[in-house]
């Protein structure tokens, strides 16, 4: 393919793809092993009512409120999932399903009051996004790249994408002893003086940010799964954290790549006429990754589990 | 109108609903209790997000064989096929890998989300058309209902209640402790696996009415709502299917009786209502009921404390001790102790001397451990006993001439 095709069509959509997907997975890493892993499922649920009550109060669909509003929200719930946690002596899983469907249920129940028939504004956008339509129209082949005039009408998603990479990449380097420390040995790291508590709200506020904006750019599926899948499928590989990291980032990114090319083009292959839906591809493809990992990864068993169980 | 709705007099479809609905809630209820109880509520959000690809599947075989690809029956059947696997995929991972059971239930409900998703932008390239149908699993959507839809529905839950009648003994003890179920030789696995059919069954039935995504607050409120009312397994099966049914009914009425009132997401908000009620009111485990004993307790230490002050003539500065104290006719509104205050005084004092004897007699041991400050000595102990230790503190002694 020609990179006066490539460039204009895949490029964006491919680069937003892999950006979202790691920086979804990095902090993905850390609620695997805290058992948090379901926080992104809740996270990307309850952006809707957020974007929607953004949406009511602004009137438009810009990026700045909504993601003010989706950020408001996952911070709503996490509070409220803690109250009800301990207001209640409710498990915690039970807990987050209930907060969670609520809220989620207030933002569909909100969308279908209000009139959103003039904007892109739908349930089905929430789950899937729209990571086919980020194309970069201005760009002519690979020179375009620092052509200064066409980069300019970049999609906006790209840049906001890689700052929030770059966001979650610099917190976990910064905090990389404390986290690491806490996430294996809680009460270890409180007698060395890390206020854990903190350092967990603050981790799960990161992975509230990098939802928030892989969600903006790519629908609720790709976040979830990339949450999940690529450090599950990482955990299976090695012992060793900085490792594990190093895999989670590969398989996102292979996830991103091979699911985008194998929506756009796979259908084709096989003789149909359009595409299917990118973020499903994606999510699939890092299922496919974590099924593999879960049969042949080196280190998949428990730690001490009798071998062949 | 909303009266109307809760009579079923809106017409057909509305009773129709209705009906469905409130079947679908009670029997969503009383299993998602089991797996509330079992501490595994989240299982559901896998199982229901696991249905999408077997609709899709469903949809596309069935238009292959040349057949009507919105067969409801068919689609359902499809959707158990998959959320199945699902199931099965789920728990291979748990048991045979070292993830833990939540990042299995993301994993299951991310990939078989998203590939529910491919297929559904299959089925709308490939141009099949009359696939409209099917982005109303993701939601519910009740507009088109036929009486054959309500009666799979009925069928369907009743089928589940009757196998949770037949099966609630075991199923409780598993709930609450699988290790001595497994002692006692139940098959816990199996067990495990029939609570978790009886969810898939429930999802699939209700995934024409609430949708997919919505099916967990089903299954998941109305038990922890139960939870707060009662301590009794039991009771907390039949409180939470009532709340199920009656925040589904309800949810349905309101949602017929006015437009743009989406049925699945009213009936989730009508149950997390009787959540947040539950919460804030329920005797005992609620919140109103804490903060009540709590005032209560505070109370009862304030006014013994003042009580204690007043028998040895200190002064009592703290404003609440003073109020209650007030209150109560133990002092005047300058501070001085009245007469009954200093009969309550004298008493209360002595009882500390009395419970002093006590906690220092081994003979009195399983008394001495009720004391926590605040018992009053006549609950614990016979007159007998207090009159016997009396006796041994003996009169006032070194009492100024």
């Amino acid at each position: 393919m020609s990179g006066a095709e490539f460039v204009p069509l895949s490029l964006t959509p491919l680069l937003i793809g892999i950006f979202a997907a790691v920086a979804c997975a990095l902090p993905g890493n850390f609620l695997l092993l805290r058992r948090q892993a379901l926080i992104g499922d809740a996270i990307s649920h309850v952006v809707l009512p957020g974007i929607v009550v953004a949406f009511l109060l602004t009137g438009a669909i810009a990026a700045g409120p909504m993601l003010l509003g989706a950020a408001g929200a996952a911070v709503t719930a996490v509070i409220l999932i803690e109250a009800v946690r301990r207001l209640g002596r409710i498990e915690p899983g039970a807990a987050m399903g209930v907060i969670f469907t609520t809220m989620f249920a207030g933002g569909v129940l909100l969308l279908e009051q209000t009139d959103t028939s003039t904007v892109h504004l739908d349930v089905e956008h929430a789950l899937y996004g729209n990571l086919e339509s980020l194309i970069w129209l201005d760009a002519t082949g690979w020179s375009s790249l620092w052509d200064l005039e066409a980069l300019r009408y970049l999609p906006p998603e790209l840049p906001r994408m890689a700052l929030t990479l770059l966001g979650v990449a610099a917190f976990i380097a910064l905090f990389w002893r404390a986290l690491k420390i806490s996430t294996f040995d809680e009460g270890f790291a409180r007698t060395l003086g890390i206020r854990t508590d903190l350092l967990g709200l603050a981790l799960v506020i990161m992975a509230a940010i990098a939802a928030v904006a892989a969600f903006d750019a790519v629908g609720s599926i790709i976040v979830i799964a990339m949450f999940i899948c690529p450090p599950a499928a990482a955990r299976m590989m090695t012992n060793r954290l900085e490792a594990q990291i190093g895999w989670s980032v590969v398989f996102a990114t292979l996830s991103a790549v091979l699911g985008y090319v194998l929506a756009g083009y796979g259908p084709l292959w096989l003789g149909a006429a359009d595409a299917v839906s990118a973020a499903g591809m994606i999510a699939t493809v890092s299922g496919v990754i974590l099924a593999i990992a879960a049969r042949f990864g080196p280190c998949r068993h428990r730690a001490g589990a009798p071998a062949g169980v | 109108m909303l009266l109307d709705a809760l009579l079923l007099q809106l017409g057909y479809n509305a009773t129709l609903v209705s009906v469905g609905a409130a079947l679908l809630g009670g029997a969503a209820g009383i299993s998602g209790t089991f797996l509330f109880l079992r501490k595994r509520a989240l299982v559901s959000d896998a199982v229901s997000h696991a249905t999408l690809p077997g609709v899709g599947l469903a949809f596309l075989v069935m238009v292959f064989l040349g057949g009507d690809g919105r067969n409801l029956a068919g689609l359902l059947f499809g959707s158990a096929v998959s959320a199945g696997i699902g199931l099965l995929c789920m728990n291979w991972l748990t048991r045979n890998t070292r993830l833990a059971e939540d990042a299995a239930i993301g994993a299951v409900l991310s990939v078989f989300f998203g590939f529910g998703i491919v297929l559904l932008t299959v089925i709308q390239t490939l141009g099949v058309g009359r696939q409209a149908g099917l982005e109303g699993f993701l939601l519910g959507s009740t507009a088109g209902m036929l009486l054959s839809d309500a009666m799979i529905i009925a069928g369907g839950s009743a089928l589940a209640l009757m196998v949770i009648i037949l099966m609630r003994r075991p199923m409780m003890l598993v709930a609450f402790d699988p290790e001595y179920a497994a002692a006692r030789g139940l098959p816990v696995h199996h067990i495990d696996m029939l609570m978790m059919g009886l969810v898939m069954a429930v999802t699939v039935v209700g995934l024409k009415i609430v949708g997919l995504i919505l099916i967990v607050a089903l299954l998941i409120i109305p038990a922890v709502t139960a939870r707060f009312w009662t301590e009794r397994s039991d009771r907390v099966v039949v409180i939470a299917g009532l709340a199920g049914g009656a925040s589904a009914y309800l949810g349905a009425a309101i949602s017929a009786s006015a437009p743009n009132l989406p049925t699945g997401p009213i009936i989730v908000l009508v149950s997390f209502l009787l959540f947040a009620l539950s919460l804030l009111f329920a005797p005992n485990r609620g919140v109103l009921a804490a903060v009540l004993r709590h005032q209560r307790f505070q109370r009862r230490v304030h006014l013994r404390q003042g009580l204690l002050a007043l028998a040895q003539g200190q002064p009592i500065y703290e404003p609440l001790t003073l109020r209650l104290l007030r209150r109560a006719g133990l002092v005047r509104a300058d501070g001085v102790a009245t007469d009954k205050g200093r009969a309550r005084a004298a008493k209360a004092l002595r009882d500390e001397k009395r419970w002093e004897l006590v906690r220092s007699d081994l003979a009195h041991e399983a008394a001495a451990a009720l004391y926590d400050g605040l018992r009053e000595i006549e609950t614990v102990l016979t007159p007998d006993q207090i009159r016997d230790i009396d006796c041994r503190i003996g009169g006032p002694q070194e009492v100024p001439a």
